[in-house]
């Protein structure tokens, strides 16, 4: 195996070294009736050629052709530039671990520190974690927040949030007291904010933007029924590109931003690693969840690194933690960090502008055809259409033709069955754009 | 030849000179109108936008590619990992992450592909999964795995919940769950997130738990108990079936922390020994980068009585040998991830159990424990052994020795660095004070750990008659030691 170093008579120095005579002696401290009587029933070991092409294989019947998925809700197709995997995977970064001792960590630690930087100003927001998961988590550990801040029982969720997202943030909340209110989204796609009014002991209220719709919200709105009750807006997202274009959650008085970073630089990868994005106002900075890292000064002066605040975490009193974040997504956020230092403030505006265009022109390439939007608000790079004629078969119709014409909603939302989710991207061209439309035509 | 003038003005501090840079944040580098993308070619219109919508750009930092790359590069040689150097980060298992694994995982198929496509253009990456719980249940001798969990402490807060559910669908609501002091660090945080009071359970004189030590804390109030088997003082815990059976005898449920599998591949399967649900940090045992604290992976593996309560969808596979997701499961506590989990770790955990097999497994335990033990034996005389007996993949040693020159467990750890290791874990497990947890892991050579042994043993000797040197340490670094506390107090985060 040629992962293991170690020659026979290596092994015999060392097992004589520490007094075995075999490798089995050393699992004496083992109790024998605690030992597994037979082999590890796996299949066979594979030589590198053979494992390359059994996973070749198991890749090669995964995917869909590209240029014709068209799925978004959560996980989104973008362009990759080669320098930002290049840098990423440096092997310096990718074989190291939590920076616990900042002084042979301060490549992990500074980049962290950037990410954070970076994370707050995108989201227009004073603080960054070091990460979580991904935007599920993020959404549960921003509600979780929200409560402990405020010591409130109740929470306005809207339904237009990612339904995964939701079902995660009831599984986080399913052995607590806590109170979930769902809030209706109204006929232009957008969370009805008047089901707000006169929900007592608000701890926080919860909406997505660009909602699971590709609605833009008026997060102000909500920021203001959520502080005139006495909660929080905690302001998801699953795409942050869109902030290159529309306000952040920052601006729009959002006290918690939370969602998925995938967009930035991570590749799909069938759903995950992806990025925990999570930001918060100054005045939560004592109860972040997660990791931190914090400018700090050595013995000569010199600027540094290191991890801190870390009491909040499991080291001490630790059953009073605030949070039981301890791997997190680490070297995705020096990733996202890499790939917006890339694209910096014009190229981000630039690229966001592009994906709000191209999604608006596969718009109105389905209107030109009779197929139109379900929802009247304005959407950054995703939108609802109904298929006309509500024919069941014309989904899988296309499928079998190799397009993947984004996602049927009957699933999450019956009252959408016959509705589909699209999404366009920078990915896609203006002949992919026309060729869906075309297909979907009736 | 000397390679430096007499004459060059050339500043001593390391970090500073040759070729071991400065790098300043990326924002200090910025100048407006400069731009590291090239952008897609625009082949449809503006469309029309409501201004009311739009923002301020972002205030990020404008760089060339060349800027961004040198950077990263930069920073990156700030920074040690298993391929730079020896990483025995006790309970971490830095252990050589295989290249090809990396490569694998990154085919366009997998990476490129969308957690939601329809199962017909996914059957690779379903079989995938679906192959890696069967390898886990074997390894583990559970019944059932869910890949959702992200990390190994999502892992146990995914544990907990079907624990509670599991209770909970018998009519029972259980308040307090039992954790040993040689727990892991985030196992009472998980209870607590569950809404369980953590209990502690002291380990008897010999570094392990008694069932009968269980057995009377245990009460009808108790949902069960976390045990991490080998513990974090490297022992393992012979007791467990006892101390299973005390926990079953009043209802209780056993989960044990599997994050220290890596000493029992093929030798134990805690299943057997009465384990409920466990969790597997497949970055350590199954060997993904730990990429600077993430991202991970933490399967959890259950008995067949919780698996009804496992995370939806489920990978199931059809008559025909097709497979597909189970959506609709009644009884699920829900969901833990938005889509599968760390699909990309799990690509490398797969990779790497096909590669070794049965038996490739379990001599990476056996020679694992020969290492652990190897350097145990060998460092007994100078350090503090606070529980001098066979230990499995790691041991711990503390600072006891070196207290009276006034050198604490910090001061050898940042001296390490100075030799050109990197530090094992420090102050943990905390049932040890001043506690040195050093996990070699079987892809270290003899070679490595002499010389590691080595500077150990020099270290110590410098600390009977210098000490000032393990004070000052380390010397050789970018940074010297900086001030945490004073971090912490005034805390900035963000530039």
């Amino acid at each position: 195996m040629r992962y293991f170093p170690h020659t026979p008579e290596e092994v015999a120095q060392m097992l004589a070294a520490v007094g075995a005579a075999t490798l089995e002696d050393l699992f004496a401290p083992i109790p024998e009736a605690c030992r597994t009587v037979r082999p590890l029933d796996l299949p066979e070991a594979l030589t590198e050629w053979e494992l390359e092409a059994h996973l070749g294989h198991l890749a090669a019947r995964t995917g869909a052709p590209r240029g014709r998925v068209f799925l978004g809700a959560g996980s989104y197709d973008h362009f990759i530039p080669a320098a930002v995997p290049a840098v990423a995977g440096r092997a310096e970064f990718l074989t190291s671990y939590t920076p616990y001792q900042p002084e042979v960590s301060q490549g992990t630690l500074q980049a962290i520190y950037e990410y954070q930087t970076l994370g707050a100003r995108l989201l227009g927001m004073e603080v960054a974690n070091a990460s979580l998961y991904d935007g599920a988590s993020a959404l549960a550990e921003g509600v979780l927040l929200a409560l402990r801040v405020t010591k409130r029982t109740r929470l306005a969720v809207s339904r237009a949030v990612h339904p995964a997202y939701r079902r995660v943030l009831a599984t986080y909340l399913e052995p607590t007291d806590f109170e979930t209110v769902e809030l209706p989204y109204g006929e232009d796609g957008r969370t009805d904010l008047s089901a707000l009014n006169g929900i007592p002991d608000l701890a926080a209220v919860a909406v997505q933007s660009p909602n699971f719709f590709g609605c833009v919200e008026d997060l102000s709105g909500a920021a203001e029924a959520a502080h005139a009750g006495g909660g929080l807006l905690v302001a998801c997202f699953t795409e942050p590109l869109a902030f290159g274009l529309l306000q952040s959650p920052g601006a729009q008085g959002a006290d918690v931003a939370c969602g998925e970073g995938q967009s930035l630089g991570l590749p799909p990868s069938f759903g995950g690693p992806g990025l925990g994005l999570f930001a918060a106002r100054q005045a939560h900075l004592r109860n972040l969840p997660g990791r931190l890292v914090g400018k700090a000064r050595d013995r000569n002066g010199r600027r540094g690194f290191v991890l801190t605040l870390a009491t909040r975490e499991q080291h001490i009193r630790r059953e009073r933690a605030t949070s039981n974040v301890c791997t997190n997504q680490s070297h995705c956020a020096l990733t996202a960090a890499a790939y917006l230092a890339c694209l910096g403030k014009q190229g981000l505006r630039e690229l966001a502008r592009l994906n709000y265009d191209k999604a608006e022109h596969l718009k109105g390439a389905l209107a030109a055809r009779g197929i139109r939007p379900r929802f009247s608000a304005p959407t950054f790079h995703e939108f609802v259409v109904r298929w006309p004629g509500e024919d069941p078969g014309r989904y899988e119709g296309l499928l079998e033709k190799g397009f993947v014409p984004g996602l049927p909603l009957e699933r999450d939302y019956p009252e959408l069955a016959g509705c589909t989710l699209l999404c366009a991207t920078e990915t896609k061209s203006r002949a992919d754009l026309e060729a869906l439309a075309e297909a979907m035509a009736p | 030849m000397s390679p430096v003038s007499p004459v060059s003005p050339i500043d001593p501090t390391p970090g500073r000179t040759g070729l071991v840079f400065d790098e300043p944040l990326l924002w200090v580098q910025s100048r407006p109108g400069r731009r590291g993308f090239s952008l897609p070619r625009r082949d449809v219109p503006e469309a029309p936008l409501d201004f009311g919508l739009v923002g301020e750009p972002p205030d990020l930092p404008e760089l060339s590619e060349p800027q961004v790359v040198r950077h990263y590069t930069r920073l990156s040689q700030w920074n040690v990992g298993v391929d730079t150097a020896f990483y025995p980060l006790g309970s971490c298992t830095m252990k050589y992450n295989p290249k090809a694994n990396d490569r694998l995982a990154a085919l366009p198929g997998f990476a490129g592909s969308h957690p939601l496509l329809p199962a017909g253009f996914a059957q690779g990456a379903l079989g995938l999964l679906w192959e890696l719980e069967r390898g886990l249940a074997e390894v583990t001798g559970m019944d059932a795995v869910c890949l959702q969990p992200a990390a190994g402490a999502q892992g146990e807060l995914t544990g907990l919940l079907l624990i509670e559910a599991w209770h909970r669908s018998r009519g029972e609501e259980r308040t307090k769950i039992l954790i040993p002091d040689t727990a892991h660090g985030t196992n009472p945080a998980s209870a607590a997130l569950c809404g369980y009071t953590p209990v502690a359970a002291a380990s008897g004189g010999r570094g392990i738990l008694t069932a009968a030590a269980v057995a009377a804390l245990m009460d009808e109030d108790t949902a069960g108990i976390m045990v991490t088997n080998p513990n974090t003082l490297g022992l393992f815990e012979e007791e467990l079936p006892e101390i299973a059976a005390a926990v079953h005898a009043r209802g209780g449920q056993v989960y044990c922390d599997g994050a220290n599998l890596n000493a029992l591949l093929g030798a134990v399967r805690l299943g057997e020994l009465g384990a409920d649900v466990m969790h597997v940090n497949l970055h350590k045992t199954f060997s993904g980068p730990h990429g600077g604290g993430g991202p991970g992976a933490g399967p959890v593996c259950v008995k067949a009585h919780l698996e009804p309560f496992l995370p939806a969808p489920r990978v199931v596979r059809g008559d025909d040998g097709a497979f597909a997701w189970e959506v609709d499961r009644p009884r699920s506590i829900g969901r833990v991830h938005a889509f599968h989990g760390n699909f990309g770790v799990l690509v490398r955990a797969y990779a790497y159990l096909r590669t070794l097999g049965a038996e490739g497994l379990a001599q990476a335990s056996r020679l694992a424990v020969l290492n652990a033990n190897y350097v145990r034996v060998a460092l007994r005389d100078v350090l503090h052994l606070p529980f001098d007996r066979p230990c499995l993949h790691e041991c711990v040693f503390s600072d006891a020795k070196q207290r009276p020159h006034k050198v604490n467990t910090q001061d050898l750890a940042k001296r390490l660095i100075d030799y050109g290791f990197h530090p094992p874990t420090v102050y943990f497990p905390m049932v040890v004070p001043g506690a040195l947890m050093v996990e070699p892991t079987e892809t270290e050579s003899k070679d490595t750990l002499d010389a590691f042994i080595a500077a150990v043993r020099a270290i110590a000797r410098e600390a009977e008659e210098s000490p000032e040197l393990l004070r000052a340490a380390p010397t050789r670094t970018l940074v010297t030691r900086l001030d945490e506390a004073a971090a912490a107090r005034q805390p900035c985060l963000t530039g």
